[in-house]
């Protein structure tokens, strides 16, 4: 049987979720996404330079790509539920990244207003993926309120630090019964591969792959370290605590006393 | 007559509906979402809206994004 994520009816073979943000350039991207088989691209929405003719960022996506809109700009629950109604008018689907982010300095979510934006998008029947600070209390509060996954950060966005919040994010693979999905932070396809082998259901990744020297090579590497971390996953990872030989260490060249 | 476009404020010289806006901006019409004084207006209503002074008007398009 294949192993798929489900959400809202979709099957999604490819649990590398990669932005579409810091690339050198939309065709790159667009090689990005087709060597990695991306089946998740975020996108963001932005005023349009009214001074120049732009190209549109949709007609690079490949079409196998789901396409999830980013409400990044959001200071507040009230802006987030609108960057999502005027995406939705604009005939990108219904699929919503909320990220509310007042604190410039760290680039923090704010968990309170994510939290409101998710209770008012979720009933408009948007899938409603809320970019958060690990916390439990405040995770159960957004499947309450209808969200499709919670998306807790690695470390703060941008920086390629990892993940640093194993811990807390542990605690909420083991706890929800929704799709863990670690956004932010990731810099390396190791830093992915320990976020899928801890049970999460997938991972967003920009940053890294937008920055990389080769984003269409160092893609293509998250996207295996995606799968060989979920693979182990699902096979089951041995946890030895004490010193336990591999080999047999009796029987040779010498009697057992 | 002057219209808020995008946070700025643009003088407008004659009367205009938001499709002739949208025409004389050169602006391509499947790639964009207009909201006229907070209200989205879609694409089959934009010749119906006819401008005023001060009127605020929002012109988003995508982007990359994480």
């Amino acid at each position: 049987m294949q192993d798929t994520l489900k959400i809202s009816g979709k099957d999604i073979t490819n649990r590398l979720f990669i932005g579409t943000g810091k690339f050198s350039s939309y065709e790159v991207m667009k090689r990005a996404l087709e060597a990695s088989k991306a089946e998740v691209a975020t996108v963001a929405l932005r005023r349009v330079d009214t001074t120049s003719m732009q190209e549109n960022i949709l007609d690079y996506i490949p079409k196998r790509c789901n396409v999830m809109i980013n409400t990044s700009g959001a200071r507040n629950a009230e802006e987030a539920v609108r960057i999502a109604r005027l995406a939705k008018a604009a005939g990108s689907g219904n699929w919503i990244k909320i990220e509310v982010v007042k604190d410039n300095k760290y680039l923090l979510p704010d968990n309170i207003e994510t939290l409101r934006a998710t209770e008012v998008l979720a009933k408009e029947g948007f899938v409603v993926f809320p970019y958060m600070s690990p916390d439990l209390s405040i995770a159960r509060r957004m499947l309450e309120a209808g969200a499709a996954a919670v998306m807790p950060l690695g470390s703060p966005i941008g920086t390629n630090r990892g993940l640093r919040t194993k811990e807390l994010v542990e605690i909420l693979v083991k706890e929800l019964s929704i799709p863990v999905i670690v956004d932010a932070g990731l810099g390396r396809p190791s830093d992915a591969c320990v976020c899928m082998e801890l049970g999460c259901a997938a991972v967003l990744v920009n940053t890294a792959i937008a920055v990389s020297p080769d984003p269409v090579g160092y893609a293509v590497a998250f996207s295996k370290a995606v799968e060989a971390g979920r693979s182990a996953y699902i096979a089951g990872i041995p946890c030895g605590k004490d010193p336990e030989p591999s080999s047999p260490l009796t029987g040779f060249l010498r009697n057992e006393k | 007559m002057k219209i808020k476009i995008n946070g700025k404020h643009e003088e407008i010289g004659k009367k205009l509906n938001l499709a002739e806006l949208i025409l004389e901006k050169r602006l391509c019409a499947e790639h964009i979402v207009v909201e006229h004084n907070l209200r989205i207006v879609p694409e089959k209503e934009w010749a119906e809206v006819s401008l005023h002074e001060l009127d605020n008007i929002e012109i988003v398009s995508f982007v990359g994004g994480g």
